[in-house]
């Protein structure tokens, strides 16, 4: 790699060529803040907390986006520098809603962090007059707070060139400039996936979740409520973090025992469902390419790619798999299987689901993913909310003991845990079709071609004589290219392919811990939280096949028959139909 | 048809024998008088059109349409005096021509070969003729980039080539290297006429080094400083210079694709664009194998949709890829990674203007003109509290004093002088003691404003200096485009403490307020329209703090023009009662008997100075 | 007055499109064509140019609403624009902006209540010569004083 000679504040470095202001200055423990930088995704040097000043130069210029020459001497903390960017930031916290203790990123905000590394101590310019700013909080899964934005651009960015969507954007101009969806609608109207991104990617309280956890808190307490829950796999690899923990702490254990002293009347684990998931998913795509029916199969776990199918690839609905996502799965098991097992009227019992997304709040609500208009689930709650319920609890989440969840709907295998790291879906279903096409015990179940953060992977699955073509996808930009070229007719020859919405999959959902920008720019959280699922998958648990699973075959037993039965298919799979892009 | 540049020689020649008299050449063809009437703006919203049917009518009435015709042409520059005539051979000036005088023109002029008197300015009573150098308003003009205004008709090509058209584009492209045409632009000394004042010659040097097999030639016409208006009149008169500019500019760096942004507000100037850039393809000026060649070149137009930011050279990049225009940050600089990612000169339509003169007349010519800092000739916008509001082209090194009181006649109605303010919304208000500084890039910054595009307004002693920073704050926190936070936020700040000063309720620390949040979007704005946002106010401030204080300490505007802090009195010894006062009033404020002393009702008045105004006693009192 | 065409009637839509699709950087002139046949740009037609580009209506209306000549709402009959350049400011065009906004009873930017006028303060109409200057439609009036006003109005 090619090396250019710099001064940082009087001191040498050597930087890669291509290296920015910032990235020479971070990588070598200098701090300089930013606000609107998000690496690779939104690198537009617009808030103006990142300016340096350069031996020479005319201008201060904005570290993000400044390249390094060759011989170049910066200086990060000259009083000109210091002095413009507390002008600035003094000027950002002007026009920002600093109730900064009714806030949900209290002590996460980024623009607290930089407030308080600045010494920010009184508002110097103070705004004449208040701005108006309505809250959107019409999503069932999104709530937008304009008054708390700095329009940074991150959540657009990552909307438009990541997730292929914008749906929003910057409106207007100057002062009136706003982050908004267009016309004035909610988000709930616009092309949004409710993939929650957004949020996640929000240096402020501007995105955040919709809030439910009152839903559970009464639901506990209600005496005459039976109240289950059941966590995702993602989250035991994202807990951890709200508490101190580092990223890509395995925190199953402590998950299930916090979930018992919250008072659910029982801790299940939705990886139960993705066992049998794969048990319906597998099935389905074996009867399609042994009986000619529609291939590509396409997996429906993602209730962002769902809808994003249904706005756009409205055409190619029959590839997406008729199965229900883990979440509604796991909801009509315990609904219909576990509440007679164990004597309880359906009425009676409340599924709260712990999902690292905010999109499976808008699952929760939908029509599909009912019976009889009875919910699969009645609440849906993301990692984030859990552990500001753990918070409010009083229950100190590092000390907890490992606890196991509870038995038969808290039983699950290797494959089920993959199921939050992109690839995932993809590996377990191979597992399990393979041995079930040929009927003999794989040499190996390590699927290396699916898993990793490359944006659409291909691989080939051998199952005695097939040969299975696969296709992974993750974030809605990659999406959209498998898409298009599905309708293109180009993957004539492809048999299934996964697809998640969120760019590494469900470890880097919506409804995960926010981790600020800075530390992103070192780290891959979506590699860091996926590694702890592969440990859990490799080094943890007994069994890593779904079909192995044996409170899985119990159920098939007792409850399902075979897969992709009529039972099955009334209780575990539905149908998704054409939905406009506006609905305003 | 397709020309070859022999064709084009025989085009301009035959053209000259017809329009050469203009020139002071003898006409060579029947027609021996030309009426020239301006087309340009100013004038056209005059119905100077109306003028030159009325005129053609009269003339064909009385068989006169062969030996003299009637031109419509670009903007003479003395606008104030629209519209405007002139008819050669004698170069007679005409101003303040309405419609209904093409029978006196007609009759009196041009068949009685008399002067109509009612059309001659005083200042050339006695002798009319040769008006355009005989005028104050033309004496110390050189008119180089507005050379063709008012000489040629914009919608005939020909007459363009009549006058060496094309001739440097030929040049430079048979006789000269890329690098040739480029050393000729960086030795002509031809800085930015946009405003930053970038070495021309070294933005065409930075895009010929850009290797890429794809590049374009953009012209900035979306001349959004309110009060300059040459790129408008440029094009408006003398559209093919533009073309042949962008031409060369193209065979410089090796472009083959070129887009003139222009302002939607500039319907005329739009209009004549798109004829000259259909004749000069049609006569494969443009196009394929220019002139037989070998050399390509095209053009689009893209029209402007209202934002001043896209005056910005980024942002407007943005804007003709069809996104929201917001500046990007540099590097990269357009001209390695412009529009498209391509590299991209962008240069405005007045520097382009130069630039066929340059290739032909060389550089030593062009930068015989001007001073050590600044080359050639640059065309300002005078207007406001002035005589005569118009396009001047001066040689730079010219002072201020000379501009305001040679050339432009001075302050109307008695009034005193009391600030001259440059650059648009970027410069800033220059005083009195400051009239004899020359006119070049580094002076203007030097006393706290720039050059800009040109625009130059006057300000007399009726205009409050507070009230003319808010209005340029105003300006721009309207125009801002809201990208970066010191801009967006910190313009709205400012024009907030300007209001609360206007609006009486200033305070102690206000001026020190507004001077700390200047100097954050100054040094921290992402592009140059913010960190020149805040120089009207930070040179207001320099030069008229006392009106600052005046406002905020004794809550008075001594220009009287900040409502809340006037009102308004009838002196009742000054006052006749001639009720003039209360039929002006639009609030019915005033009332009273006739020949009486009149009163007004405070709580009714709006303090709008219309009484103020139409006082003929003076019994008036503003406080 | 031009007459502009029914939003229910999408064929001109169509055909703009049509016509500067495949041109880079379309959206601009697409949206001046599509507003100079219909007269403003609601919603109906935004998404429609989105659909037909491919891209998200929030990025359209975003590049509508960044412009000022862009309007999402119908306007009036007879649309007044008043220049607030600087050399008509400095000749007093506030004043001549403040009396037509009493005399129509509306505020700038807004139409009258029976749709005769929209009231609108331009940039520089570059007509500084006659400062302060104002257009109605096409007709430009200079020189202008606020007494000047209803007369004007009147004509309309």
């Amino acid at each position: 790699m090619e090396m250019l000679n710099i001064k940082i504040n009087g001191q040498d470095y050597q930087v890669p060529k291509g290296s920015t202001i910032l990235e020479a200055a971070r990588t070598n423990n200098i701090h300089i803040p930013t606000l609107c930088y998000l690496k690779g995704i939104n690198e537009v040097g617009a808030c103006r907390m990142c300016l340096c000043e350069i031996k020479g130069g005319r201008a201060l210029v904005a570290a993000c986006v400044y390249p390094c020459n060759e011989g170049m001497e910066v200086f990060t903390n000259t009083p000109l520098v210091r002095e413009t960017r507390r002008a600035v930031l003094d000027l950002i916290l002007s026009n920002h809603n600093r109730e900064c203790t009714t806030c949900e990123r209290s002590g996460v905000c980024e623009l607290q962090q930089v407030s308080e590394d600045m010494g920010i101590k009184e508002m110097r310019f103070p705004a004449q007059k208040k701005e108006e700013f309505t809250i959107d909080e019409v999503s069932p899964s999104v709530v937008r707070d304009g008054s708390k934005c700095i329009l940074c651009g991150r959540c657009v960015a990552v909307c438009k060139d990541v997730q292929g969507l914008g749906a929003m954007g910057p409106t207007s101009r100057g002062f009136n400039k706003s982050i908004d969806p267009a016309f004035g609608m909610s988000l709930a109207e616009s092309n949004c996936i409710n993939c929650g991104q957004c949020i996640v990617n929000c240096p402020v309280g501007a995105l955040k979740e919709k809030d439910d956890t009152d839903k559970v808190w009464a639901a506990l307490a209600d005496p005459t409520k039976h109240v289950v829950v059941h966590s995702a796999p993602s989250v035991r690899a994202g807990l951890g973090e709200p508490f101190g923990m580092p990223v890509g702490s395995l925190v199953a254990g402590k998950l299930a025992a916090s979930l018992r002293r919250l008072g659910f009347d029982k801790v299940f684990d939705t990886n139960f469902a993705a066992d049998v998931c794969i048990m319906e998913e597998g099935t389905e795509l074996i009867g399609r390419v042994t009986k000619g029916g529609v291939l590509p199969l396409i997996t429906s776990c993602s209730p962002g790619w769902v809808k994003y199918a249904e706005m756009y690839y409205p055409d190619l609905l029959a590839h997406v798999s008729s199965c229900k996502s883990p979440q509604g799965m796991m909801g009509s098991i315990l609904k219909y299987h576990y509440a007679k097992q164990a004597g309880i009227d359906v009425k009676d019992i409340f599924v709260v689901s712990i999902m690292p997304c905010t999109a499976k709040k808008y699952e929760v609500s939908r029509p599909e993913l009912a019976v009889n208009g009875i919910p699969d689930n009645d609440v849906s709650i993301t990692t984030r909310e859990l552990a500001r319920m753990i918070k409010q609890a009083g229950i100190d989440f590092t000390s907890l003991p490992d606890e196991e969840f509870d038995t038969y709907y808290g039983d699950y295998t290797g494959a089920a845990t993959i199921f939050g790291a992109t690839g995932g879906v993809m590996e377990a279903a191979a597992r399990t079709a393979v041995e079930v096409i040929t009927g003999k015990e794989a040499a190996t179940i390590d699927y290396e071609g699916v898993r990793g953060i490359e944006g659409v992977k291909t691989a080939e699955v051998k199952a005695g004589d097939l040969t299975l073509k696969v296709m992974v996808a993750h974030g809605g930009a990659n999406i959209r290219t498998v898409m298009d070229k599905l309708r293109a007719g180009e993957l004539k020859d492809v048999h299934f392919i996964e697809l998640m919405a969120c760019p590494g999959g469900c470890v880097n959902g919506g409804g995960q811990p926010i981790v600020n920008a800075q530390d992103k720019m070192f780290r891959d959280i979506r590699v860091e939280r996926a590694a702890a699922l592969y440990k859990e998958d490799k080094d943890v648990l007994k069994l890593r096949k779904s079909h192995e699973n044996p409170s899985v075959q119990r159920l098939y037993k007792e409850f399902l028959g075979e897969p992709n039965s009529h039972t099955a298919h009334e209780y575990l799979h539905t149908k998704y139909s054409a939905k406009p892009k506006i609905s305003k | 048809m397709k020309k070859s540049y022999q064709e084009i020689l025989e085009i301009g020649k035959k053209t000259l024998d017809k329009i050469g008299l203009r020139d002071g050449l003898e006409a060579k063809t029947e027609c021996k008088t030309q009426i020239m009437v301006c087309g340009g703006t100013g004038c056209h919203s005059q119905s100077s059109n109306v003028l030159i049917d009325k005129l053609r009518a009269e003339l064909k009435a009385n068989k006169l349409d062969k030996q003299v015709e009637v031109f419509q042409t670009g903007c003479f520059g003395l606008c104030q005096k629209g519209p405007i005539v002139v008819i050669y051979p004698e170069g007679t000036f005409y101003s303040h021509v309405k419609p209904e005088d093409f029978k006196d023109i007609v009759e009196t002029h041009i068949i009685g070969g008399k002067i109509v008197d009612r059309l001659v300015l005083d200042e050339i009573k006695a002798d009319p003729n040769d008006g355009l150098n005989k005028l104050q308003f033309y004496k110390k003009q050189n008119r180089n980039a507005l050379g063709l205004c008012g000489k040629i008709d914009p919608e005939n090509i020909d007459e363009y080539i009549a006058f060496d058209g094309y001739k440097a584009l030929y040049k430079a492209i048979t006789e000269m290297s890329q690098d040739d045409v480029v050393k000729e632009m960086l030795d002509s000394g031809l800085r930015g006429r946009g405003g930053a004042g970038f070495p021309t010659g070294m933005k065409w040097k930075f895009a010929r080094m850009a290797q890429n097999e794809k590049k374009f030639v953009v012209c900035n016409a979306d001349e959004g400083d309110p009060g300059a208006f040459m790129d408008r009149s440029v094009i408006e008169g003398a559209p093919h210079v533009v073309i042949e500019g962008m031409a060369i500019a193209a065979k410089a760096i090796g472009a083959d694709e070129g887009y003139v942004y222009v302002r939607a507000e500039y319907p005329i100037a739009v209009k004549r664009l798109m004829i000259a850039i259909d004749e000069a393809r049609e006569y494969g000026l443009l196009g394929k194998d220019i002139m037989g060649t070998g050399f390509n070149f095209d053009l689009h137009v893209r029209l402007g949709a209202g934002a001043f930011v896209c005056g910005e050279e980024t942002a407007l990049l943005n804007s003709v890829e069809g996104k929201r225009g917001e500046p990007r940050p540099r590097p990269p600089f357009p001209a390695n990674e412009g529009l498209f990612k391509k590299p991209t000169i962008i240069n405005n339509v007045e520097t382009l203007a130069n630039v066929p003169k340059i290739i032909l007349n060389g550089a030593a010519w062009f930068a015989g003109m001007g001073t050590e800092d600044s080359k050639g000739t640059k065309v300002f916008a005078v207007g406001g509290k002035i005589e005569n509001t118009g396009l001047v082209e001066i040689p730079m090194g010219t002072t201020l004093r000379e501009i305001i009181y040679d050339i432009a006649g001075g302050i109307p109605n008695g009034k005193k002088f009391k600030a001259c303010q440059t650059g648009g919304p970027s410069g800033g208000c220059i005083p009195a003691q400051n009239l004899d500084t020359p006119i070049d890039f580094g002076s203007l910054a030097k006393i706290g404003s720039m050059m800009g595009s040109g625009g130059m307004i006057i300000l007399d002693e009726d205009n409050c200096m507070v009230d003319v920073a808010r209005f340029f704050m105003d300006f721009i926190v309207d125009e801002s485009c809201g990208k970066c936070s010191p801009c967006r936020i910190g313009t709205k700040r400012m024009l907030e403490i300007l209001n609360k000063i206007c609006d009486g309720k200033g305070e102690d620390g206000d001026i020190e307020k507004l001077e700390e949040i200047a100097k954050a979007i100054k040094a921290g704005s992402l592009c140059a329209l913010g960190q020149t946002a805040a120089n009207p106010v930070l040179s207001t401030i320099k030069y008229f703090r006392d009106e600052y204080e005046a406002h905020i300490y004794d809550k008075k505007c001594p220009a009287g023009v900040c409502k809340n802090l006037i009102g308004y009195t009838i002196n009742k010894d000054k006052c006749k009662g001639c009720s003039l006062c209360a039929k002006k009033c639009p609030v019915d404020a005033i009332s009273g008997q006739i020949k009486s002393p009149y009163t007004i009702d405070q709580s009714k008045c709006i303090k709008c100075g219309l009484c103020y105004d139409s006082c003929k006693f003076a019994a008036i009192e503003r406080k | 007055m031009a007459d502009f065409v029914s939003i229910k009637n999408l064929e001109p839509l169509k055909q703009i499109i049509a016509k500067h699709k495949d041109e880079p950087g379309c959206a601009m002139p697409i949206l001046q064509e599509t507003q100079g046949a219909y007269g403003y740009l609601p919603i109906e037609l935004q998404k429609e140019i989105a659909e037909a580009l491919g891209v998200s209506l929030s990025e359209i209306y975003g590049i509508v609403t960044f412009y000022t000549q862009f309007t999402t709402v119908q306007k009036g009959k007879n649309r007044i624009g008043v220049c607030l350049g600087t050399a008509c400011y400095v000749r007093g065009s506030q004043k001549i902006l403040d009396r037509i906004e009493r005399e129509l009873n509306i505020k700038v930017g807004d139409n009258t209540g029976d749709m005769k006028f929209a009231l609108a303060a331009t940039r520089c109409l570059g007509a500084c010569g006659l400062a302060p200057v104002m257009m109605i439609n096409d007709d430009v009036y200079g020189d202008l004083s606020p007494d000047k006003i209803p007369d004007i109005l009147a004509k309309y």
